[in-house]
């Protein structure tokens, strides 16, 4: 996997169309405000990153913008168009792959699921179903139960079910946060080679400054709660990334030290 | 070896479960051999009394009868628990409204309606099939509101964000996440059902197996009522069992994941 291209390609598929926003959302569950006027934009085919510190509410944001919150100000606008309610183009992958799973259905019928009410012939379906499978490295997994599996397994099935739903936004809520190490690399990297395959705009929530760095396009650093954008940093590490040669560039040591000096001074000004 | 070892381990586990049973018959049969105690005949003679009517004299005229209630009472009360329950669980307000007359009705002691039941519908096949009905309703109509009230939040929010059909939401995510509890709920219901349906036919009828059993202890024929009382637990031993294999089916999944989950291997 080591990659020998000393020029950086511009990240696939990207131009300036937004196709996922936030305006100055705000969620408060009661007098507890949790996001405090977000505004964000996403372009097409961006992969970015949204980090901060623990207990800012990054999974708020992420399920408003799945439009599974409803902010209690502001809007989420996808295509251009206001959401209310999960919007058609938006599949979202959990951490909790062992509980996203049904345990009742094989790999397959969990994969089919999100298509069953696409209007897309059987086979067709079934062509879909095998071929996110491949793409996640599950070719034969398919008749297996999600319990059968292992934990990075688990969330490869959960990737291959937003895959084969062919969604033009990807969330994901810290997706790698409870699979080992070297599953958790193997995962970003299957992330990257998908993105560009798929041709999908991505949101990914993590508290992983290196994760983040890595894998984004751009880095989302959050406040502390009540959660605003503090800032937000492009990473110009081009479009192919590799574990060891990118993370020992220069450029990703020195991202990674501001993200987390951002998030540092962030998490000591919050009120505790 | 290894090839007769799965044989040999089922062995033994058989022989552990019935040696206590064996020993117990075998001892009862010798003990009563020679008695001549009115109440507790030669268990010789209840063998004799049992095949004469269960193998397969009586089978049309009592067994079936029973069964059929037992089946019928609790096929109703998985339909109607199911289907209330369900519209309970999705109504909260309702639920509320109505979870005191619930618990009330659960914790009524059975026999205390069936009185009234036999002064509304006669003695006959409605009044037993009423009084089996209105006795196992309960466990499953409670464990369905439960079953789908504990929904895991996660299945539910994923169900959501694909956006899946309500029907399809219902059937194959809903329903079948509700179903351990709902089956939990069957089961203990089916106890109740053979319970019940024996105490109707005691008081409400003139055939099945409970009728039988108290025609024989009325007209002196105890080796025949005590024939019938080993039936009714041979009943209530195999539907159990019948129950439990039918469940081990349904649920190969939820037994599936606990194993693995427990397991902990998986990471």
């Amino acid at each position: 996997m080591t990659s020998l291209s000393k020029t950086e390609p511009d990240p696939p598929g990207r131009d300036a169309r937004v196709v996922l926003s936030a305006r100055g959302v705000r969620k408060a569950f009661g007098s507890r405000v949790i996001l405090e006027d977000i505004t964000l934009d996403v372009p097409h085919g961006e992969f970015i990153c949204i980090v901060g510190p623990s207990g800012a509410g990054k999974t708020t944001l992420l399920r408003c913008m799945a439009g599974l919150l409803k902010p209690t100000a502001g809007t989420v606008t996808v295509d251009g168009a206001q959401i209310d309610g999960p919007p058609e183009p938006m599949a979202v992958v959990l951490q909790d792959y062992s509980r996203s799973l049904l345990p009742w259905m094989t790999v397959r019928a969990n994969v089919l699921l999100p298509l069953r009410r696409r209007r897309l012939s059987r086979s067709e379906k079934h062509q879909r179903i095998d071929e996110a499978l491949a793409a996640v490295g599950l070719p034969a997994a398919a008749d297996q139960y999600p319990w059968q599996l292992s934990g990075g397994m688990q969330q490869r099935v959960s990737i291959a079910r937003a895959l084969a739903y062919r969604p033009e936004i990807l969330l994901m809520d810290e997706p790698f946060a409870s699979v080992d190490a070297q599953t958790r690399a193997d995962l970003e990297d299957l992330m990257l080679e998908l993105r560009a395959r798929y041709d999908m705009t991505i949101a990914l929530v993590t508290h992983d400054i290196d994760e983040a760095v890595y894998l984004a396009d751009r880095v989302v650093v959050l406040s502390g709660s009540p959660t605003r954008v503090t800032k937000s940093i492009p990473v110009p590490l081009g479009a192919t990334r590799d574990q060891v040669e990118t993370k020992a560039r220069t450029e990703f040591v020195e991202l990674r030290g501001h993200v987390m000096t951002l998030i540092r001074s962030a998490s000591r000004s919050t009120r505790v | 070896m290894s090839s007769l070892r799965p044989v040999t381990i089922r062995i033994r586990t058989l022989a552990q479960e019935l040696w206590l049973p064996v020993a117990l018959v075998t001892a009862w049969w010798f003990a009563s051999k020679d008695s001549t105690s009115v109440y507790f005949p030669p268990l010789s003679r209840i063998m004799e009394s049992f095949r004469d009517l269960w193998l397969f004299e009586r089978v049309g005229s009592d067994v079936v009868p029973t069964l059929q209630t037992v089946f019928l009472g609790l096929g109703l009360s998985v339909l109607i628990g199911v289907a209330v329950g369900t519209v309970l669980a999705f109504w909260p307000p309702v639920h509320r409204a109505v979870e005191p007359m619930l618990q009330f009705g659960w914790s009524i002691p059975k026999l205390a309606i069936l009185p009234a039941i036999m002064a509304i519908f006669g003695i006959g096949s409605e009044t037993r099939l009423v009084f089996v009905v209105l006795g196992t309703v309960w466990p499953i109509l409670l464990s369905t509101v439960e079953g789908f009230r504990s929904l895991d939040a996660v299945v539910v929010e994923t169900a959501r964000s694909y956006r899946v059909r309500t029907v399809d939401r219902f059937f194959r995510i809903y329903l079948p996440g509700a179903s351990p509890a709902i089956i939990a709920g069957i089961r203990t219901s089916l106890e109740i059902a053979l319970a019940l349906t024996v105490v109707s036919e005691m008081v409400a009828s003139s055939s099945g197996v409970g009728f039988f059993v108290l025609q024989s202890q009325q007209s002196f024929a105890i080796p025949d009522m005590w024939a019938g009382a080993l039936l009714l637990g041979i009943i209530g031993y195999a539907l159990n069992l019948g129950f439990r294999l039918i469940e081990h089916r349904v649920l190969r999944w939820h037994t599936g994941r606990i194993a693995a989950v427990s397991g902990g291997e998986h990471s």
